[in-house]
C-alpha cells in the first residue's frame, strides 16, 4: 500500500473534541455523556468490502481503543495483517481465534464507541449467504443499517440481499456506504452510478428512502468529517448522519400502550404490581387499563421504582404498575389502554427465517415464544419462499436453514399480538424446538388469518341471528372479485338493485368509494391492499353480523386475502363470485382510462398488469362476462343466492 | 434514574436509562423462566452496578436469587467487608464458596500463577452452581471488556461440564430470549454486556452505588513485585507465602480492577473522588483488564480458552 503516513495522520478529528473537556471540566463532561441518547446499528458487507476495518477506524477515530490494544494491534498487524506494514483495523474487531486464523467473521459481535451526542452500538455480522440468520440476528436490535460496497465493484448480490434482509426485518433508516473511493480516485462518476443502480433495486423491493454517502474506511474519508477528496459531495459525513437519525424507541413512543407482563411483584399481601419493559406508548396513574387476552379493564393506581413513584411510564423503560382493582393478570398477558387494546387471533400468516440446521417439519408443534407469550404452534406447509439474492417467490414444500418464508401459523391457544411493521416486540417472535431446545427461527407476524373465538367480545344480547331475522333474511356476504374493468361494479349494482325491488336489506361495498374514506390512508402497494381487504372484510363482516346482505365489489387479487375474509364469517356466509373477464377484453374496455397508464408505466402495482391476480380455486359462483350480459349475471347470482337462503 | 427527567412527561430516553431498562428486563426474565438463578458477586465496581440494577429490578421486593461469591481467599480487605454490607442492606442471602481442594493445598498467587486462578475461580465457579444446582448464574461481563466477550450471546449457555461452544451459541433475536435449557446445561446471564466502562462509571456516579473504596487513591503500603506494583494488604500472609518480608513503601495508589490482591496491579493515582477517578480513567491509554494478569497467558486468544475451559 503506497502512501502508508495518510492513513495515520487522517485520524487527527474535529468531532471527538471531548478528550480536553474531560481535563478542563470533568462535571461538564460527565453531564454532556449523560444526556446521551444511543443509536444500535449494523454493518453489512462482505469481509472484502472493508467493513471491519470501517468499524475499527470507528473505534479509533473515537478512542476507544486504549494503547496497550494499540500495541497488541500494531504487533498483530505484522503476523497477520493483511494491510502490510499498516494498521490493519479489521484485527481489532474479529474476536475469535477461529475467524483470526481464517480471516473472516463468522458471527455477530458488538461494538462500542460514543461521540459527543451519542453512544452507539454496533452490531457487525458477516455478509455471506450461509450468514444470513447472524445478520438477521443483529439487525433484529438494530435502528439504522449501513450497507457496503465496495466502489470498484458496485451494486452485488450481497448488495441486494442485505438490503433486503434490513429492509424485512424493518429498519427504515438505511445508509449505503460506497467504500473504498480512494481506490477509484474518488470519482464522482463511479459514486453516482451506484447510486443511481442501488435506488432502482432500493425501489423495486419497497425501501421508501436511503442516504447514501461516499467513503473510505481505511484513509478516513467522509467518517467524521467532509472529505477534502469529495469535493462534489455535499451530503453528511457518515457519524453526523448516524448521530441524527431517529431511533426506534422514539418512534415506538408514539404509539398506543402496551407492555407485557413479565413478573408479578408481590412481595406481601399489601403489594401486587405487573413488571415489564413497556413496548410501545405510555401509560399515566388513572389510565383506564385493559388486560389482555382476558379483557378485564382496571385503572393504574401506581407506577413504581426503587428511585421513587412515577406518574408516567413509557416505551423502553422497565416499571412496575399496579392497579386499582384486583384482577387477574400474570406473566404473559399484555397491559394496554383499555379504549386501544391490540388484537387477540390464534392463526397468522407470518414471515420466517429459518435458523437452525433442521429444517422446518411442516405440522410439528415447536414452541413459539412472543414477548413474554409462550405457546405451542404449528407451521403449515410455506406458501413460497423468498430468494434473498433475487427476492423471487419460489415454490418449497419446507425451509432450510438460512431460507426466508412466508407460512401460515396456528398456534394452541390466542396470543396477543401486532402486526411486526406497528411493533417489534408485539410482531416479532421465535420458533423453539421442543426436542432440542434450540431457537430454530425467527418470525414476524404480517396479520391473523382469524379472530380468535371468546375473546374480550362485548356480550350483547341482540345477537346477529336476531338482527337478520326482524329483516326476514339471511345475512351474507357476496364478494365480487376480479380483474378492474371486469364489470364487477356493473354486475354488483344490478344484484342490489333486484335484492332492493324484493324488500331485501342490502348494503353495496365499493372498491372506489372505499378508497374516498375508510381506506383513504392506504396505497397500493401488496401489504396496503392486503389492509385494504382486511378493513372491508371487516365492515362486511360487522354489516353481516347487523343482519345484512352484503354485496363487495373489490379486485381483491390475493386468494389469502379473500380466505382471510372467509374465515372471519359463519360459513356458508361467504359467496365468492368471480367475475371472469380475460386481461385482454378488460384491458381493451379500459372504462378508466387504467390500463393505458398502467402500461405506460404512470401506474404502479397495478394488477394483471405489474401485480399478480390469484384466480380463485373454488368459487361459489363463477360469471363468465363474455357469455354473459350483465342483467343475466344478476339474476344468476340473486337466484342463487336465495335459492340457497 | 428519575433524576434525568421523564417522570411526568415522555422524553427520549438517554442511553443510560435504556441500558438500565434492558438489564432489568433481563433479568426479569430469568427470574421468571429459570428454576433456581443466583448473581454471582465478585464485589467489583461491574458487580456494584449489577446488584444495583437487580434491587430495582424487583422493588419493592429483595431480589429474589442469592448472591454467590466465589473466594480464593485471597480478596482485599475492604472487598470483604463491602460484601457484608451489601448483602445485609440488600436483604438477599449471601453464599460464600471455597474451593476446599485449593484451601487444602494451599493454592496461591505466588507459588501457582495459573493455576491459583484456575483453582480457586474456575474450579470454584463449577463446584458452586453444581453444589447449589443453580440452573442460570448472573455475571457481571461486558462485551467492550474483551475480544471474545464482544460476540457472546446475552443468555449463554454452558455444557454440563461447564464448557462454552462459541461456534454453537444460540441466534438471539429482538429482546427475545430462550431460556430452555437441555438437561444439565445451564446458564450464565449477562444483563450488562452493552455497557461500557464509562457507563458503568458514570452509572455509580449518578445513582451513588456503594463501592469498595480501594477505587478511590489513598496512601497504602505498597511493594513491588515482578515489575508489577501491589498492594501490602495482609502483610504477616504476604510473608509467609513469599518466604521473606517484601520491602514496603507507602504511595499513593488505587485499583482499576479488583481481583485477588496478589494478582492485582496498583496504579499509582491522588484520584480520590469518584469524578477524580472518572476523568483519570478517561484519559488513561491503557486498557482496563491490563492491570490483571489472567488475560495474557495463551496468546491473543487468552480469555476464549478460558472461556471453553469454563471459566466465567
Amino acid at each position: 500500500m503506497p502512501n502508508s503516513n495518510d492513513a495515520a495522520s487522517t485520524v487527527i478529528d474535529p468531532v471527538y473534541v471531548t478528550e480536553s473537556l474531560i481535563a478542563e471540566n470533568i462535571d461538564a463532561y460527565l453531564d454532556q455523556h449523560q444526556h446521551k441518547t444511543m443509536l444500535r446499528f449494523i454493518t453489512c458487507g462482505s469481509v472484502d468490502d472493508g467493513k471491519s476495518t470501517l468499524i475499527g477506524r470507528l473505534l479509533y477515530d473515537s478512542k476507544m481503543i486504549f494503547e496497550d490494544q494499540l500495541d497488541a494491534l500494531a504487533a498483530d498487524s505484522k503476523k497477520s495483517g493483511t494491510q502490510g506494514q499498516e494498521i490493519d483495523f479489521a484485527l481489532l474487531v474479529d474476536g475469535l481465534a477461529a475467524e483470526r486464523e481464517q480471516g473472516i467473521t463468522i458471527d455477530v459481535a458488538y461494538r462500542f464507541f460514543n461521540t459527543e451526542k451519542r453512544k452507539f452500538i454496533v452490531a457487525d455480522t458477516p455478509g455471506h449467504e450461509q450468514y444470513t440468520r447472524n445478520m438477521v440476528t443483529g439487525a433484529s436490535t438494530a435502528d439504522l443499517a449501513v450497507i457496503l460496497i465496495d466502489a470498484r465493484k458496485g451494486v452485488l448480490t450481497q448488495t441486494k440481499r442485505h438490503s433486503y434482509l434490513a429492509h424485512l426485518i424493518g429498519i427504515t433508516n438505511l445508509v449505503l456506504a460506497v467504500n473504498k473511493m480512494d481506490l477509484v480516485d474518488y470519482s464522482q462518476d463511479v459514486f453516482d452510478r451506484i447510486v443511481t443502480e442501488y435506488t432502482g433495486f432500493a425501489k423495486s423491493i419497497g425501501i421508501e428512502a436511503f442516504v447514501a454517502m461516499p467513503i473510505s474506511g481505511f484513509k478516513g474519508d467522509n467518517i467524521i468529517s467532509a472529505s477534502p477528496n469529495t469535493p462534489w459531495y455535499t451530503g453528511p459525513n457518515l457519524i453526523e448522519h448516524l448521530e441524527t437519525v431517529e431511533v426506534n424507541s422514539a418512534i415506538d413512543a408514539g404509539r398506543p400502550f402496551r407492555m407485557p407482563v413479565q413478573w408479578v411483584n408481590r412481595p406481601n399481601l399489601d403489594f401486587r404490581g405487573f413488571s415489564g419493559l413497556v413496548a410501545t406508548g405510555s401509560v399515566k396513574t388513572g389510565d383506564a387499563i385493559r388486560v389482555l387476552p382476558s379483557g378485564k379493564t382496571s385503572t393504574v393506581s401506581r407506577i413504581t421504582t426503587l428511585d421513587g413513584d412515577l406518574d408516567l411510564a413509557q416505551a423502553g423503560q422497565s416499571v412496575t404498575i399496579c392497579f386499582d382493582t384486583e384482577i387477574d393478570c400474570s406473566r404473559g398477558d399484555i397491559i394496554a389502554l383499555a379504549e386501544n387494546p391490540p388484537q387477540v387471533a390464534d392463526q397468522f400468516e407470518t414471515t420466517l427465517v429459518w435458523m437452525a440446521d433442521e429444517p422446518l417439519h411442516v405440522g410439528r408443534a415447536y414452541w413459539l415464544k412472543l414477548g413474554t407469550q409462550t405457546v405451542s404452534a404449528t407451521v403449515h406447509a410455506p406458501k413460497y419462499a423468498v430468494s434473498v439474492n433475487t427476492m423471487e417467490h419460489i415454490a418449497v414444500k419446507t425451509l432450510e436453514l438460512n431460507a426466508i418464508g412466508v407460512a401460515q401459523i396456528v398456534t394452541d391457544k390466542p396470543i396477543v399480538f401486532e402486526a411486526y411493521s406497528d411493533s417489534r416486540t408485539l410482531g416479532g417472535f421465535i420458533l423453539i424446538d421442543k426436542i432440542t431446545n434450540a431457537t430454530v427461527a425467527a418470525g414476524m407476524l404480517n396479520f391473523s388469518l382469524r379472530r380468535a373465538q371468546n375473546v374480550h367480545w362485548q356480550a350483547t344480547d341482540i345477537g346477529r341471528e336476531a338482527h337478520a331475522g326482524l329483516k326476514n333474511q339471511k345475512a351474507a356476504v357476496l364478494w365480487f372479485t376480479g380483474l378492474s374493468g371486469s364489470g364487477k361494479s356493473t354486475i354488483a349494482n344490478l344484484v342490489e338493485k333486484k335484492l332492493h325491488r324484493m324488500n331485501r336489506h342490502t348494503f353495496l361495498l365499493d372498491g372506489d368509494n372505499v378508497r374516498h374514506g375508510l381506506n383513504k390512508d392506504l396505497g397500493f402497494t401488496e401489504a396496503d391492499r392486503i389492509e385494504n381487504i382486511r378493513r372491508v372484510g371487516e365492515v362486511a363482516k360487522l354489516m353481516a353480523d347487523a343482519g345484512l346482505i352484503v354485496i363487495t365489489a373489490f379486485i381483491s387479487p390475493f386468494q389469502a386475502d379473500r380466505d382471510m375474509v372467509r374465515s372471519m364469517l359463519p360459513g356458508g356466509e361467504f359467496i365468492e363470485v368471480f367475475v371472469d373477464t380475460p386481461l385482454a377484453v378488460a384491458e381493451s374496455r379500459d372504462v378508466k382510462g387504467l390500463y393505458k397508464k398502467a402500461r405506460s408505466g404512470e401506474l404502479k402495482n397495478f394488477t394483471g398488469i405489474d401485480s399478480p391476480y390469484e384466480v380463485p380455486v373454488h368459487p361459489e359462483i363463477r360469471i363468465d362476462t363474455t357469455n354473459l350480459t350483465p342483467e343475466a349475471a344478476a339474476a344468476l347470482i340473486v337466484d342463487t343466492l336465495l335459492g340457497d337462503a | 434514574m428519575t433524576d434525568l427527567g421523564g417522570k411526568t412527561s415522555q422524553t427520549i430516553l438517554t442511553h443510560l436509562q435504556r441500558l438500565e431498562a434492558e438489564a432489568i428486563h433481563i433479568m426479569r426474565e430469568v427470574v421468571a423462566e429459570a428454576t433456581n438463578p443466583v448473581m454471582l458477586y465478585s464485589v467489583g465496581k461491574d458487580s456494584a452496578v449489577m446488584l444495583h440494577l437487580a434491587r430495582k429490578a424487583f422493588y419493592p421486593s429483595p431480589p429474589p436469587f442469592p448472591l454467590l461469591h466465589v473466594d480464593t481467599t485471597w480478596k482485599f480487605k475492604d472487598m470483604y467487608a463491602l460484601r457484608e454490607r451489601m448483602a445485609a442492606e440488600s436483604g438477599m442471602e449471601l453464599l460464600v464458596y471455597q474451593n476446599p481442594e485449593a484451601q487444602e493445598r494451599g493454592i496461591n498467587p505466588f507459588d501457582h500463577g495459573a493455576l491459583h486462578t484456575d483453582m480457586w475461580k474456575t474450579e470454584g465457579l463449577k463446584q458452586a452452581l453444581d453444589k447449589y444446582g443453580f440452573d442460570a448464574a448472573f455475571g457481571g461481563a461486558r462485551r467492550d471488556e474483551e475480544k471474545s466477550r464482544a460476540k457472546e450471546r446475552i443468555f449463554s449457555f454452558r455444557t454440563a461440564s461447564h464448557g462454552w461452544d462459541p461456534k454453537n451459541q444460540r441466534p438471539e433475536l429482538w429482546n427475545i430470549y430462550n431460556a430452555r435449557k437441555n438437561k444439565g446445561e445451564s446458564i450464565r446471564v449477562f444483563p450488562i454486556s452493552n455497557w461500557t466502562e464509562l457507563d458503568i462509571w458514570q452509572y455509580i456516579h449518578l445513582n451513588d452505588v456503594p463501592i469498595v473504596p480501594l477505587y478511590f487513591a489513598a496512601v497504602r503500603p505498597t511493594f513491588e513485585w515482578e515489575g508489577g506494583l501491589f498492594m501490602a494488604d495482609d502483610l504477616p500472609r504476604l510473608e509467609k507465602v513469599l518466604g521473606y518480608r517484601p520491602e514496603i513503601t507507602d504511595r499513593s495508589i488505587r485499583f482499576r480492577t479488583l481481583g485477588c490482591f496478589p494478582l492485582t496491579g496498583a496504579v499509582e493515582s491522588t484520584a480520590a473522588t469518584l469524578t477524580d477517578v472518572i476523568q483519570e480513567t478517561l484519559l488513561t491509554t491503557t486498557s482496563e483488564r491490563q492491570g490483571r494478569v489472567i488475560d495474557k497467558d495463551a496468546g491473543g486468544a487468552g480469555m476464549e480458552v478460558k472461556k471453553q475451559q469454563g471459566y466465567f
